[in-house]
């Protein structure tokens, strides 16, 4: 795994995701303080965070699913508050989102989740067109063989499986994985950060991968950054945040062993 | 930072929620007349939601509507009778099912089967983030579950209270069959010769209105819900309970409105 992200070529020069004084509250609970943040061309960013802390809040403001109550925040050089509907949509089509509970399309089977994306967005394509992608993409996550199962035949790590591959249909430049190893064993968790490898080296993605989960977020992270109290109190290698004297940022880490 | 504060309600807590879900409503309804004329069209979607509405619930409006025909007429009779107006019995079941009970017993089964369904699925889309997906994937959610299925219930519902109402005749002449020999083309012709173009008229209208009523509350429950599990089960709950008021009210002032006109 550490062999796979070591290859892999960050550009940063060019940020595909510019936060800026990221504001973001609910009623009376403030969870964003002020964010400031960048996603490097081709990095994989591991956040790492308690609950609650707005981890998967910051990536729903990304994909603009939650409006943030002031802050700049700029995908792929466009400004996601200022986008209407079509404009809007045109750029989701660039980002991928995993979500925590895969969130399948119950009605349909796989072969038809995984289509679903790519027929409603493409117009004209032919059925043997669609069949390609759909295969390859199940290929790409190892799935090949379960296309006429119903998502609820399959276990956790095969439905974030398919969950990845649906995204990966549209072909994004951006990953956004929300809890991509919460509720799996250890052995499907190691498959799924696996996974999240690949899918940066063959895809070429830029990704940020929201986790408590400090495996996957060393195996997946080419920078780790620590949100703690709606604020990243430190963004770096992970062995630079490991090493680090913060003492809130150590205590989470000894947390985390302690659990 | 502060947005809302728990303390400061306009009227009170409960009458607050009260006024910003009809507020919230109004604007659903008026989303979903903005979104039903703009492409893309779902049609594929759409057939499939008026096979679900119509098709899954023919089994249930035949039941329903054959006993309904046959209990009506059983009660009738005696009345009549005494009155020396058997004779009038086909054109009283005739008006009665045309005008009154085919669209409300039809209404009111679909708001059961078909509204709770629409609620429960919508719902469970919603807590479970099958919806957030589809707008994660530029789908826009709204046009391709909201709007194909107020249209199948709008569609469907009429199509099946002209049904409920034929099948209900025809239990009603198997009950008069039964107790004096009669054919069933001079009953259905007695049956119809005392209904007007506006009780037909008005009996579609009653069905289109309770069939949008129906779609409407079932998708602005479910597509709302939040809570997890327990938020899936209130959105059921309340799409089938709304919608059954709500078609009463409406009978009411259909009702109202269709006499007003016949006056004019």
């Amino acid at each position: 795994m550490d062999k796979l992200k070591t290859q892999h070529i960050i550009n940063k020069d060019e940020s595909v995701i510019l936060i800026n004084g990221l504001y973001m509250s609910f009623e009376d609970l403030e969870v964003l303080k002020g964010i400031d943040f960048s996603l490097y061309k081709g990095e994989n960013v591991a956040v790492l965070g308690r609950s609650g802390s707005g981890k998967s809040v910051l990536i729903k403001i990304i994909v603009g699913l939650l409006k943030p109550d002031r802050g700049e925040v700029v995908v792929l050089n466009q400004h996601i508050d200022k986008l209407g509907g079509k404009e809007l949509d045109a750029l989701r089509l660039r980002i991928g989102f995993s979500f925590q509970n895969s969130a399948l399309y119950d009605s349909m089977d796989v072969y038809n989740n995984l289509a679903f994306p790519l027929t409603m967005n493409v117009k004209h394509l032919k059925k043997n067109e669609i069949r390609s992608a759909v295969e390859e993409v199940a290929e790409a996550v190892g799935l090949k063989d379960k296309l006429r199962q119903m998502p609820s035949d399959l276990s956790g790590g095969q439905r974030k499986r398919i969950g990845i591959a649906r995204t990966l249909i549209m072909k994004p430049e951006i990953m956004l994985y929300d809890e991509p190893t919460s509720g799996l064993d250890p052995i499907t968790s190691a498959e799924i950060i696996e996974l999240i490898n690949e899918v940066q080296q063959e895809f070429n993605t830029s990704s940020i991968i929201i986790t408590h989960d400090l495996t996957c977020a060393k195996n997946t992270g080419n920078r780790i950054a620590i949100l703690l109290d709606g604020k990243f109190l430190k963004i770096g290698s992970f062995k630079e945040v490991f090493d680090t004297s913060d003492e809130e940022v150590r205590g989470f880490f000894n947390y985390n062993f302690i659990q | 930072m502060k947005i809302y504060s728990k303390d400061k309600y306009i009227f009170t807590k409960g009458l607050d929620e009260y006024f910003s879900g009809v507020y919230k409503s109004y604007k659903f309804i008026l989303h979903f007349f903005k979104e039903v004329v703009k492409k893309p069209f779902h049609h594929r979607e759409l057939v499939n939601q008026c096979f679900e509405v119509g098709l899954k619930s023919l089994v249930l409006i035949s039941l329903t509507g054959f006993i309904v025909g046959i209990v009506f007429t059983k009660q009738s009779r005696p009345s009549l009778e005494e009155f020396g107006a058997a004779s009038w019995l086909p054109s009283l079941i005739g008006i009665a099912l045309v005008k009154a009970m085919g669209p409300l017993v039809t209404g009111l089964i679909c708001a059961g089967k078909v509204g709770s369904s629409i609620g429960a699925e919508l719902g469970s889309m919603r807590v479970t983030e099958q919806i957030e997906a589809m707008e994660v994937s530029a789908i826009n959610p709204f046009k391709y579950l909201v709007v194909t299925r107020i249209l199948a219930t709008t569609i469907m519902i009429p199509i099946l209270t002209l049904y409920c109402s034929c099948v209900g005749l025809y239990g009603s002449y198997l009950n008069v069959h039964s107790v004096e020999t009669s054919s069933i083309v001079a009953y259905y012709q007695n049956a119809f010769s005392t209904i007007r173009f506006l009780d037909i008229f008005v009996s579609v209208t009653k069905s289109i209105v309770f069939g949008f009523t129906i779609g409407v509350v079932g998708c602005y429950k479910g597509f709302n819900a939040s809570q997890g599990t327990r938020g899936v089960g209130k959105a059921a709950n309340q799409a089938v309970v709304l919608s059954m008021f709500l078609i009463f009210v409406e009978e009411y002032v259909i009702v109202q409105v269709s006499n007003w006109i016949q006056y004019f």
